[in-house]
Parts: C-alpha cells; sequence; structure tokens
C-alpha cells in the first residue's frame, strides 16, 4: 500500500466500509440476474456519486474535490474487490479526464459539474474492431458532423455524452458527442463480464471538437488504463484472498488441502506476483498525479503487469475451488470473466507489452 | 509520497559532499569495489587509505550506532551519502558478510561487551566474517545440523563440517550454528562465534559449475570458541539465525534490481547489437523481444516494490518476512536475464576462456552459471514459498521448519 495522506486514507476505509457493506459480490450477482440495462445498480451509483465519488479529480470550481487518481484508484480498488459495477471509471474518471484535459472553458462548465455529480454519464468511444488500436481511426468529423463507427464502448448504454476519437480538418483528436442526438444509434452489447458496454454508430452526430488533437487521446487513455489497472487490482486481491480462505478450509485426504505444498507454492507466487503489480499500479497513479513524463510507459507496465497476475489469480481461483468453482452459484466465475473483459480494456497484455518496449526505443 | 526534509538535510549533503571530496582518492574515481571482487588481492595504498578513512568516520555503516563506530545517521542521511559516493565516482569500501548479516544481528541480538568486542572492527573494515551454517546433511532443512559444541568449562569444543561456506577461504571470524543439544532439533542449536586463525580450522575451496571456488567446505577437528562468545541463550541459536537470514535475504534480493551478477549494458541494447532490428527500430526477432520485455517489465516492477517497501517501512524496524518474497522475484528476474543474455549473443554467449570472445561474452557465461546459486542459497526458492506460505499467508506447515 502506498503512502497515504490523512484524506487518502480516510478515502479508501469509507470506500472499503460502504463496499463492503452495500455492495457485496451478492449485489453484483443480483444486478446480473435482474439482466439490468445498463450494467449497473443505477441506485448505488447515485449512492456513490452523493459521497463525492464521481468527482475526485474533478476541480473544484467545477464541482469536484480535485483529489488527484492515486486517490480515485484508492476508491476503484474497493469497488473492483466486490466486483462492483458503475460508470465511475468511464464517467468520473475516463471522459472527466478528457474534458478536464481538453475541454473548453464552456466544455467543462456544461459537463463536469453534472459528471461530478453524478446526474450525467460520460463514456470513451476509441476502438473500431475487436482489438484496442486506438491508432486505427476511420471515424470522420466534417463541418462538426460526426461519421462512422466505434465498438465496446464500457458504458456507452448508460452515456449521456460521447467522448469520440475521429478525424476532424485539424487531424485525429478527440470529440463531444450528446448521446441523444439523432445521428447516434446504439446497440447494447451482452458480454461475459455482465457490465454495460454498447456498438456506437454515428451518422451525422453534431460534434465538438476538444483541443489537444491526438496526444490528448493518449492521455485520456492513459488515465483510463490506470483507473482500470486500479480496479483489477481491488479484485485480483480479492479473488486470491476468497480462493486462500478456501485452501484452509475444505478438506481432503484428512487434512486441509492448504496444507499441499503444491498448492502453498502456486499461493506464494501469487501473493508475489501480488505485490509486484500492486507496486506498478500505484507507481503508474502518482506518475498522473506528478504529470511526469514518464506516464505512458509507468502506465503501460502496470497495465501489462496487473493483467497478468490477475489472469493468473482468476485462473486460479477457479481450478483451487475445483468443482465448486465451475458452478454458476459460486463467485469464482464472476472474477475470471471480469479478469478477461478488464484485461481487453484499453489494450491487453501483449498491447502493453509492445507499447512499452516502443517507448525505450525497441 | 515521502517528504525526507527540507533544509537541514541539504546542510548535511554539502557536509558529505564535502568530507568525500576531502578523503576519496582521485585515483580510485569510477574503479570497481575491490570487495565485491572474488579474489582478494594485496590492496594498494590509495584502496588502504580510503578504508581507513570510511572506517573513522562510520560511513560504510552509516545507520549503525555511533557508540560503536558506525555512523549514527538517520535513513534519510544514510541516503544522502550514498547518492554523493555516488556523484563522487566513489565505492563503499566497508563490506561483506559482518556488515551485511552478522553486525546488524549482533547489534540486536548481542551483549554489551560482544558489541563492543566485535562491532568496531566490522565498521572498519578490519575485520572479514564468514557464515557456518550449512553442512552436507543440512541444507534447506537447516535445523538438522550436527556440527557440535561441547562445553569445556571456559570454552567450546567444536566438531563437525561445514559446507559452501562463503569466503571462508579469506576470512578472519565465523558466526557458526552449532549442536549443544542433541535430544532437540531447533532448541538444541546455539549461535557461536570464533577466529578462523586456529589449527583446528580446515578450509577447502570448492570449484563450482561456473569455474570459481566462491565456497568452501570448513572442518572443525577440535576448534574453540570462548564461552563469551556465545550470542543469544545456550540453545537459543535458532532465533538469532532465522534473523539473520532475513538480514541475509533482504541483501541478496537487491541483486536483482542492481545488475550485481549482470551486465552493464541492458538486455535491449545487447539484442539491438546482436540480433539487429526491423525497419521500426523494434528488435528483429519478435519472439525474444517480447520475452525481453517481460523480462525488463518484471525487473521494473520488482525495482517499483522495492523502493515501496523502503517507504512503507520508513521509522519501521529492519527486515520482515516481506524479504522471502523480495528474494524469489529478485532472482528470478536475475536468472531470467542471465538466460536472455547467453541467447541474445549466441554461440558467442558460450565462450568459455581465450580468443574469440569480448570479456563482456566471456562475463555473461560465467554469470549465468553462477547466478544458478542465487536461488540455492540464503534458503532456496522453495524454502521462501514455505516461509511466504506459513508466515504470510497462514498455511499451515508441514516440514516442521519452524
Amino acid at each position: 500500500m502506498a503512502v497515504l495522506s490523512e484524506e487518502q486514507s480516510m478515502l479508501r476505509d469509507a470506500a472499503k466500509s460502504w463496499v463492503q457493506e452495500k455492495s457485496p459480490v451478492t449485489a453484483f450477482r443480483k444486478m446480473r440476474d435482474s439482466g439490468a440495462e445498463l450494467g449497473y445498480d443505477v441506485a448505488a451509483w447515485n449512492e456513490m456519486a452523493e459521497m463525492g465519488w464521481a468527482g475526485v479529480i474533478i476541480p473544484e470550481e467545477y464541482g469536484g474535490s480535485n483529489f488527484g487518481y492515486l486517490s480515485l484508484g484508492l476508491i476503484l480498488e474497493e469497488l473492483g474487490r466486490t466486483l462492483t459495477a458503475s460508470p465511475l471509471l468511464s464517467s468520473g474518471l475516463a471522459a472527466a479526464s478528457a474534458l478536464i484535459l481538453g475541454g473548453s472553458d464552456a466544455q467543462k462548465s456544461a459537463w463536469l459539474p453534472k459528471i461530478a455529480e453524478g446526474t450525467a454519464v460520460g463514456a470513451l468511444a476509441i476502438d473500431e474492431g475487436a482489438h484496442h488500436a486506438p491508432g486505427k481511426v476511420a471515424a470522420a468529423v466534417s463541418d462538426g458532423k460526426l461519421s462512422g463507427a466505434k465498438t465496446f464502448v464500457l458504458e456507452g448504454m448508460a452515456a449521456n455524452i460521447l467522448i469520440v476519437s475521429a478525424k476532424g480538418p485539424d487531424g485525429v483528436g478527440l470529440f463531444l458527442v450528446k448521446a441523444d442526438d439523432a445521428g447516434v444509434k446504439r446497440t447494447r452489447l451482452s458480454l461475459a463480464d455482465s457490465r454495460g458496454a454498447a456498438n456506437i454508430e454515428f451518422k451525422g452526430a453534431t460534434a465538438e471538437a476538444l483541443s489537444g488533437g491526438e496526444a490528448l487521446i493518449d492521455k485520456v487513455l492513459d488515465r483510463a488504463r490506470a483507473g482500470v489497472a486500479a480496479e483489477m487490482l481491488g479484485s485480483a486481491v480479492q479473488a486470491f484472498e476468497t480462493t486462500l480462505d478456501y485452501l484452509k478450509v475444505r478438506v481432503q485426504f484428512g487434512q486441509v488441502i492448504g496444507s499441499f505444498q503444491a498448492l502453498q507454492h502456486r499461493a506464494a507466487k501469487m501473493f508475489t506476483d501480488l505485490e509486484l503489480a500492486r507496486s506498478t499500479v500505484e507507481a503508474a497513479l502518482a506518475a498522473i498525479d506528478a504529470d511526469s513524463p514518464d506516464v505512458p510507459e509507468l502506465v503501460s507496465l502496470a497495465k501489462s503487469k496487473m493483467g497478468d497476475t490477475f489472469h493468473l489469480v482468476s485462473n486460479e481461483m477457479v481450478q483451487m475451488h475445483g468443482g465448486i468453482g465451475m458452478t454458476d452459484a459460486h463467485d469464482a466465475g464472476f472474477y475470471l470473466k471480469r479478469a478477461r473483459a478488464a484485461e481487453a480494456a484499453f489494450g491487453n497484455q501483449a498491447f502493453h507489452r509492445d507499447r512499452y518496449a516502443k517507448i525505450q526505443g525497441y | 509520497m515521502a517528504d525526507f526534509g527540507g533544509t537541514d538535510l541539504e546542510g548535511f549533503r554539502g557536509e558529505a559532499k564535502g568530507w568525500i571530496e576531502a578523503n576519496f582518492p582521485a585515483s580510485l574515481k569510477g574503479k570497481p569495489n575491490p570487495m565485491m571482487r572474488e579474489e582478494r588481492t594485496q590492496p594498494s595504498a590509495d584502496q588502504e587509505a580510503w578504508r581507513k578513512a570510511m572506517g573513522e568516520k562510520g560511513w560504510g555503516v552509516p545507520t549503525w550506532p555511533a557508540a560503536y563506530g558506525g555512523g549514527g545517521l538517520s535513513g534519510a542521511e544514510a541516503r544522502i551519502v550514498q547518492q554523493e559516493l555516488n556523484k563522487a565516482g566513489a565505492y563503499n569500501p566497508i563490506g561483506g558478510m559482518g556488515v551485511m548479516m552478522f553486525g546488524p544481528t549482533l547489534l540486536e541480538y548481542g551483549t554489551e561487551a560482544q558489541k563492543q568486542e566485535h562491532i568496531p572492527p566490522i565498521v572498519k573494515g578490519e575485520i572479514q566474517w564468514c557464515q557456518g551454517f550449512s553442512e552436507p546433511g543440512a541444507g534447506s532443512d537447516l535445523a538438522s545440523l550436527q556440527t557440535k559444541a561441547e562445553d569445556k568449562g571456559d570454552h567450546f569444543l567444536i566438531n563437525g563440517q561445514k559446507i559452501w561456506t562463503s569466503g571462508a577461504q579469506y576470512a578472519d571470524w565465523c558466526f557458526c550454528l552449532v549442536r549443544t543439544d542433541t535430544s532437540k532439533k531447533h532448541e538444541g542449536i546455539s549461535f557461536v562465534l570464533f577466529t578462523m586463525h586456529q589449527p583446528g580450522v580446515e578450509v577447502r575451496p570448492i570449484p563450482l559449475i561456473a569455474g570459481n571456488s566462491p565456497f568452501c567446505e570448513t572442518f572443525f577437528t577440535d576448534a574453540t570458541a570462548k564461552k563469551s562468545d556465545l550470542v543469544g541463550p545456550l540453545n537459543g541459536g535458532w532465533s538469532v539465525a532465522k534473523r539473520l537470514l532475513q538480514h541475509e535475504r533482504s541483501g541478496l534480493s537487491g541483486a536483482g534490481g542492481g545488475g550485481f551478477f549482470g551486465m552493464q549494458k541492458s538486455l535491449d541494447s545487447l539484442a539491438k547489437e546482436y540480433v539487429g532490428t526491423d525497419d521500426q527500430g523494434r528488435i528483429s526477432d519478435s519472439d525474444l523481444r517480447t520475452r525481453i520485455i517481460n523480462n525488463l517489465i518484471d525487473t521494473r516492477a520488482f525495482q517499483q516494490t522495492a523502493v515501496r517497501a523502503m517507504m512503507e517501512a520508513k521509522g519501521n524496524s529492519g527486515p520482515s518476512a516481506a524479504t522471502s518474497i523480495m528474494k524469489n522475484a529478485g532472482t528470478r528476474v536475475m536468472q531470467d536475464r542471465a538466460e536472455l543474455t547467453l541467447e541474445i549473443m549466441g554461440s558467442q554467449g558460450l565462450g568459455w576462456e581465450g580468443e574469440g570472445f569480448t570479456s563482456e561474452e566471456l562475463t555473461a557465461v560465467r554469470s549465468w552459471l553462477g547466478g544458478k546459486a542465487t536461488t540455492i542459497y540464503g534458503g532456496s526458492q522453495e524454502v521462501q514459498n514455505n516461509i511466504i506460505s506459513k508466515r504470510i499467508l497462514g498455511l499451515p506447515d508441514l516440514t516442521n521448519n519452524h
């Protein structure tokens, strides 16, 4: 755990107790079973917003608390523990970052206060295929109208505003599109992890440019990636702890299976990897707060290391639980499905390994 | 973010810089630390002068108490000394097992008289210590050791054999685990100190696969240790030993981040040189490139974890069970790096000696072989995993290794 300020410790503790009391994994299960259209529980999201979580990175003049990315990461980590689904990452982190970094005063005034209070949801629409490829942009804006198609937009159904990458008259950049524009057609995707996602078609939708061009896309994506990594850290730690608890109670051959060295050493390996992954995630978030020039490489380091670690831990969670881990009644499957979706979000391990090396010139 | 204070520390930085400028011989600038070399050769006059200056100042062990000759500095001040040494191209001439393992342990467990006798010569770099722990029949199961110490009134009489005694051929003193009660296992072990310069001690270096002999077999035939050189209670040596092993592990894990056995050049520059790049500047063997990236990512994650552990432990006391994690993680990335280096160099990385190979290539093959020891000594990676399972994760212990 990073060395935290007093405010950060309080924020983390508040998030921990809310998540444990109000949003255990059973809440996620209930949401999934209900077939919730948006992929999250709206009442729970409203509670989070009331606690100010949607405005953690938003400047005070726009209704936020300006606490920074490491602070928001602490909340995401706690939410990740119980797989709590919410637009916090899409809206309070990714869309908010795009507006803070690239929005005009008018755009900020119009949307940041609503995002901070949770009355508007923002989403990031970047990819146009099944793999994360922010460099491949066919969507285009001419005369202020956007045409094209975006895939796997997280919280795309819930969104009130979409932050879309497209080619404009001045090159590739980000554009702000209202989701209720007549030129926006959304198709809900039902994914294995039960979270909200959509494919979105744009046919002449009104689009306002954000400033910052391609560099802005990278900056916003890096913030989103670090946020996903923080959520993944919480999920992976919980998946591990749940598994460890099971190793201590499941009896076979007259002893708890946690006494078998074959399992002990795999548990020790997971614990070691989790410690390493935590360091990478916290370093990436701290670098964003410090606006350090090595944000891109530290984020790719974190997303890749965290992805490998969650991948391993989620597989081991099912394996070490044995048959019970294969049943829908057990939570292991939720963590496994969430792991793969989170790994893919904003670039999987292969994407970020390649990016890490390219940044360093090899 | 850690705040290591303001103006006072900057004042100290000036003092450290000034002292190093005044005392570090210019001829040694940028030269390797003779302590890091396996073979001990006669030190030059400048090397001796530098060791004595640092020894008198106590800055070779900057955080040890001034009462025993140590630097008496805070952690923040010690880091400044290290930074200023680095800037000046100066090495720390005070090192070895006395500094890394034995000194910290004695400061914790020794009597006042023992500390007064044994700590100052370590601080001054006058005495080299070796570690008498492993035996032919007691490796990972260290507590099954058999070397016996009999109580002869004013001294112990020691008989038995140790193995893998690092640097025993150059050591002046030995800290040694001996059996003082044969009816119990862990509770029959004591921790004693004795001089290696006595007739009952015989040392035989063991040639290893890397072609060198960093470890020895050490035989004790009626060797003696003074009763006053028993550390901790009689039959209470196991606790002292466990603490010492934690210090050992925290020292060893540093190797993963630092490049103790490693190469000067990074893997990616080596690969560009030996394997080449494609038209986009990527290492042209994409399979190799991915594995290099993984190693560099893991190395970075390890270094970040070391920094994090340091920040979190600020004001905390010494190494913890976390050192087991660090040892395994550090040695893993180091061994992978050595394997990758060989693969990158191809057949040039298999040269043993002589013509046709650069010194870098010859170093690579020796480092690769020598590095295999790192997951065996100081508690093998399997023993570390046992420790993590039991002490951190709370899983049951079937090995009865307390």
